[in-house]
C-alpha cells in the first residue's frame, strides 16, 4: 500500500472506516473536528451510519445505543467532551460492550485552549466515569501509530468486549505525515450474540448495568476484575529506544514521547547512556517491561505535558529505592527538545553515580 | 401465573394477559398507571405483531425495569437519554420498532434536550412519555410537570410558580417541531380514556412503521404512593387538576397519519 | 344479560381495587382473609358470580395484567369492548 500524507485525526478516521466502523456519532470540538468532518463525507458514501449529535452526552449515547444493536461503533472528541461523555462511558463499562472513544487531548482544566496536552491521562486511565473501571487506552506518537492504534482499538473492544480509549492530543490530530493505511475490512456479516436485533425466534435479550441486588453487583464487578486482569497481563504495549545499556531512562507517551527521543538522541551524542521507554498502552501500564528496564538503570525522567499523572504510574513501578525526576508542561505548551536535554542531564547527574563529564552543568 | 381455577366451557376468553408482556411481578406501586401503560404497550404490540421487532429503551426512573417486563429485546439507558440512546439503536436497524419508555423526571427534565433534538431530527422512534407530576423512584419530589401549588418533597409549601418554573407542556412543545408526526396526549384516568390511550399507541406505532418520523404518546399518570392517596383517588386527582393543566388531544398528526 | 366471568391471578394482584372501585356490577372485592406471596390481599369475584358480564372494565384498570375476562358466546358478537384476546 502506497504512503499518503494525512492529517492525523483524518488518518484516525479513515483506519476506523477500515475497520469496519458501521456507526459514528460525534460533536464538533477543536482540536477533534476534522474527524468528524471526514466522516461525515464518508459515511454515507459507504452507507454507513453517520450523525453529529446535538451534545456530546446525546453522542455517547447514541453510540451505547448503536453498540447494544451490536454494530461497531465510536466517537471522537477532546478533553470538555469526554467530561460530558463520563456517565455514558460508565453505563458502555457496566453493560460489558465494546466501544471506541478518541480523546485528541488539549490544554485544561476548564475550557482551557485547543493546544495539545495530555492533561486527561488520569480521566481516560483510572476509570470510565464512575465505577470501579478502567478502559483500555493507547497512546499513538505518531500519524502511522494512530492509524495502526485506532485498528487495534476496534479489534481488542470486540474481543474483550471492552471500552477502548484512543488517547491522542492536539499535535498528533492536527499534524500531516505520511502513512500506510490498512486494508478495507468487510463489514461482520453476523451481529454478536448479546444484540438487541428484535427476538425472533430466540428469548428476548437484555442489555443494562442495573444490578438492584448487591451479590449480583458485586459478581459482576468481579467479572470485569478478572477481564482487567487479563488485559494487563496480555495487553501491555511499549517501544523502547537506546536501552540495552542505558543507564538512565526517560519516559514519556505521545506527543511528550516523541519529543523526549529527540533528547536521548541529543544525550547519547553528548556521551550520556540515556534510554527511552514509550507507552502506548497507558492502560494497561506496561510496568512489566518498564520495571525490567528500571532494574538496569540508576534514575529516571518522566516527560509529560500535564503536571505528572503517569508519573504516578512510573513511580508504582519504580518502586521508593529508583529516583524519579520530572519535566513536564502545561496547559497547552509543548516542551521542547532543548527543555527536555537540561532536564534530563541534570537528572542524570544526580542520579547517575560515575556519570561522564557533562559540558556545563545546567541547573534544570 | 398461578393455574387458572376451571371456567365453565360455555365460557370464551375475550380478554388475556398479553403475550409481550412478561409475566413477572413489577416493582410498581399497587395502583400505579405505569402498570396499565405497561399493559397497553403490550396489547398493541401483540396486535401489531411487532413482538420480534420491537426495541425498549428505559429510562431511569420507576419504570427502569421496564426493559425486563416485556417479552421484547430491551436495555436501559441513562438518565434522560433514552432518546439518543433509541437514535442509535434505529439508525442503525431501521427496520426494527424502536420504543423509549420515560417518565416526566427522565423526559422532561434532565433528558429534554435529547427528546426535542430527536423530534427534530424526525427520529423515527415511538416515545411513551409518562406523565404524573412527580418524581416517583426517589421518593416523590417536584418535577418540571409539577403543578402550581402541588406539594412534593422538594416543594414542600407547594410548587410556588413561577420560581420553581411552570408545568412544562411536553406534547405541546414537542408538536410544534416539523419532525413530529404524532404527538398526541392521552390520560389513564377512566375507561374511556384508558381506550383512548390504547388506540393512541397502536397509531403512534403504525406511524413509525410507516417511516412518518417521530412519535410521542404522552399519557397522564397516577403516583399514589408519592400523592399520598389510594389508587382510586389518585385516578380522580388526574381529572380533577391534571387534566385542566394538560388537556388531552391530538397536538401534532401529520395528514399521511391520519389514514393509519 | 349475558354471562360473564373473570379470573385472577392472585400471585400478581397487589389488591390495588382499581377493579373493585372499576366494576360496573360491583361484583369483586378484596379477600381480606387472603395473603399472596408478596403480602397484598388478592381481588377476587363475589360469590355470586352470576352478575358478572364479562365487560372486561376491571381488567382494563388492572396495572398487573392479572384478570382473564371470559363471556358467554352472545347470539350476535359482542360491541367491540377493546379489550381483545392479547394474541
Amino acid at each position: 500500500m502506497a504512503r499518503q500524507l494525512m492529517k492525523g485525526n483524518v488518518a484516525i478516521a479513515e483506519a476506523a472506516l477500515r475497520a469496519g466502523l458501521e456507526a459514528y456519532f460525534g460533536y464538533p470540538i477543536t482540536p477533534q473536528t476534522e474527524l468528524l468532518e471526514y466522516l461525515a463525507q464518508r459515511m454515507p458514501e459507504l452507507g454507513r451510519v453517520f450523525l453529529q449529535a446535538e451534545s456530546e452526552i446525546a453522542a455517547i449515547n447514541m453510540v451505547y445505543g448503536a453498540a447494544c444493536a451490536g454494530a461497531r461503533t465510536m466517537t471522537s472528541s477532546s478533553g470538555p467532551g469526554m467530561s460530558l461523555m463520563q456517565e455514558g462511558l460508565s453505563y458502555i463499562a457496566g453493560s460489558d460492550i465494546p466501544a471506541v472513544v478518541v480523546d485528541v487531548m488539549r490544554g485544561g482544566p476548564g475550557l482551557g485552549n485547543i493546544q495539545p496536552s495530555q492533561s486527561d491521562y488520569f480521566q481516560v486511565t483510572r476509570s470510565a466515569g464512575h465505577g470501579d473501571y478502567h478502559p483500555i487506552v493507547l497512546a499513538p506518537g505518531s500519524v502511522q501509530e494512530a492509524v495502526d492504534l485506532t485498528v487495534l482499538a476496534f479489534d481488542l473492544a470486540d474481543h474483550y468486549r471492552h471500552l477502548v480509549i484512543l488517547a491522542a492530543d492536539g499535535l498528533i490530530g492536527q499534524m500531516m505525515e505520511p502513512c500506510e493505511l490498512p486494508p478495507m475490512r468487510p463489514l461482520p456479516s453476523s451481529k454478536p450474540d448479546y444484540a438487541l436485533t428484535g427476538a425472533k425466534d430466540r428469548p428476548a435479550r437484555r442489555i443494562a448495568s442495573l444490578y438492584l441486588k448487591p451479590e449480583d453487583g458485586e459478581a459482576h464487578n468481579r467479572k470485569i476484575q478478572a477481564r482487567l486482569a487479563q488485559i494487563r497481563e496480555s495487553e501491555q504495549r511499549s517501544v523502547e529506544h537506546f536501552t540495552e545499556d542505558a543507564d538512565f531512562l526517560v519516559i514519556g507517551y505521545g506527543s511528550a514521547g516523541r519529543i523526549a527521543y529527540s533528547a536521548v538522541e541529543a544525550a547519547r551524542a553528548q556521551g550520556l547512556r540515556a534510554g527511552l521507554f514509550r507507552p502506548i498502552s497507558l492502560y494497561p501500564f506496561p510496568d512489566i517491561r518498564l520495571s525490567q528496564l528500571l532494574a538496569q538503570v540508576e534514575g529516571c525522567l518522566v516527560v509529560e505535558m500535564n503536571a505528572g499523572q503517569m508519573l504516578e504510574d512510573v513511580r508504582l513501578a519504580a518502586g521508593h529505592d529508583l529516583p524519579v525526576a520530572f519535566y513536564g508542561r502545561m496547559g497547552g505548551m509543548v516542551p521542547t527538545t532543548e527543555d527536555v536535554l537540561s532536564a534530563l542531564k541534570s537528572a542524570y547527574s544526580e542520579f547517575v553515580a560515575e556519570s561522564a563529564p557533562v559540558v556545563g552543568k545546567v541547573k534544570g | 401465573m398461578s393455574p387458572i381455577p376451571m371456567v365453565p366451557p360455555a365460557m370464551e376468553p375475550v380478554y388475556q394477559h398479553p403475550l409481550a408482556l412478561a409475566d413477572v411481578h413489577t416493582t410498581y406501586c399497587p395502583g400505579c398507571t405505569h402498570g396499565i401503560a405497561h399493559r397497553l404497550i403490550a396489547e398493541a404490540i401483540d396486535e401489531l405483531g411487532l413482538r420480534e421487532r420491537a426495541i425498549l429503551v428505559a429510562p431511569v426512573g420507576c419504570a427502569v425495569f421496564s426493559y425486563e417486563y416485556f417479552n421484547m429485546d430491551g436495555c436501559e439507558a441513562p438518565h434522560g437519554r433514552a432518546p439518543a440512546m433509541a437514535t442509535g439503536i434505529k439508525r442503525c436497524q431501521p427496520d426494527q420498532i424502536v420504543m423509549t419508555y420515560q417518565g416526566d423526571g427522565d423526559l422532561a427534565s434532565i433528558g429534554i434536550g435529547e427528546a426535542i433534538h430527536a423530534a427534530s431530527r424526525a427520529e423515527p422512534i415511538t416515545i411513551i412519555f409518562v406523565n404524573n407530576a412527580i418524581y416517583g423512584m426517589t421518593g416523590g419530589q417536584m418535577a418540571p410537570t409539577t403543578l402550581a401549588g402541588q406539594k412534593t418533597t422538594s416543594s414542600p409549601a407547594g410548587r410556588a410558580i413561577p420560581i420553581p418554573g411552570q408545568p412544562l407542556h411536553i406534547s405541546e412543545l414537542l408538536a410544534g417541531l416539523p419532525g413530529s408526526a404524532y404527538v398526541v396526549r392521552r390520560s389513564l384516568h377512566d375507561a374511556a380514556n384508558i381506550r383512548k390511550a390504547k388506540k393512541a399507541i397502536v397509531t403512534a406505532l403504525k406511524v413509525q412503521m410507516a417511516g412518518l418520523g417521530f412519535s410521542l404518546v404522552e399519557l397522564l399518570s397516577s403516583c399514589p404512593t408519592n400523592w399520598g392517596m389510594t389508587p382510586p383517588q389518585a385516578l380522580d386527582w388526574i381529572k380533577t387538576n391534571m387534566l385542566p393543566i394538560y388537556p388531552v388531544g391530538d397536538y401534532k398528526i401529520v395528514e399521511a397519519a391520519k389514514q393509519l | 344479560m349475558s354471562r360473564g366471568t373473570i379470573r385472577i391471578d392472585v400471585d400478581h394482584c397487589k389488591g390495588c381495587t382499581l377493579c373493585v372501585s372499576a366494576c360496573p356490577q360491583e361484583v369483586i372485592v378484596i379477600n381480606s382473609e387472603q395473603v399472596n406471596g408478596h403480602g397484598y390481599h388478592p381481588a377476587q369475584l363475589k360469590e355470586e358470580e352470576k352478575h358478572c358480564t364479562g365487560c372486561g372494565i376491571c381488567a382494563l384498570f388492572c396495572p398487573d395484567a392479572c384478570i382473564s375476562v371470559y363471556r358467554e358466546p352472545m347470539l350476535h358478537p359482542a360491541k367491540e369492548v377493546g379489550v381483545w384476546h392479547g394474541n
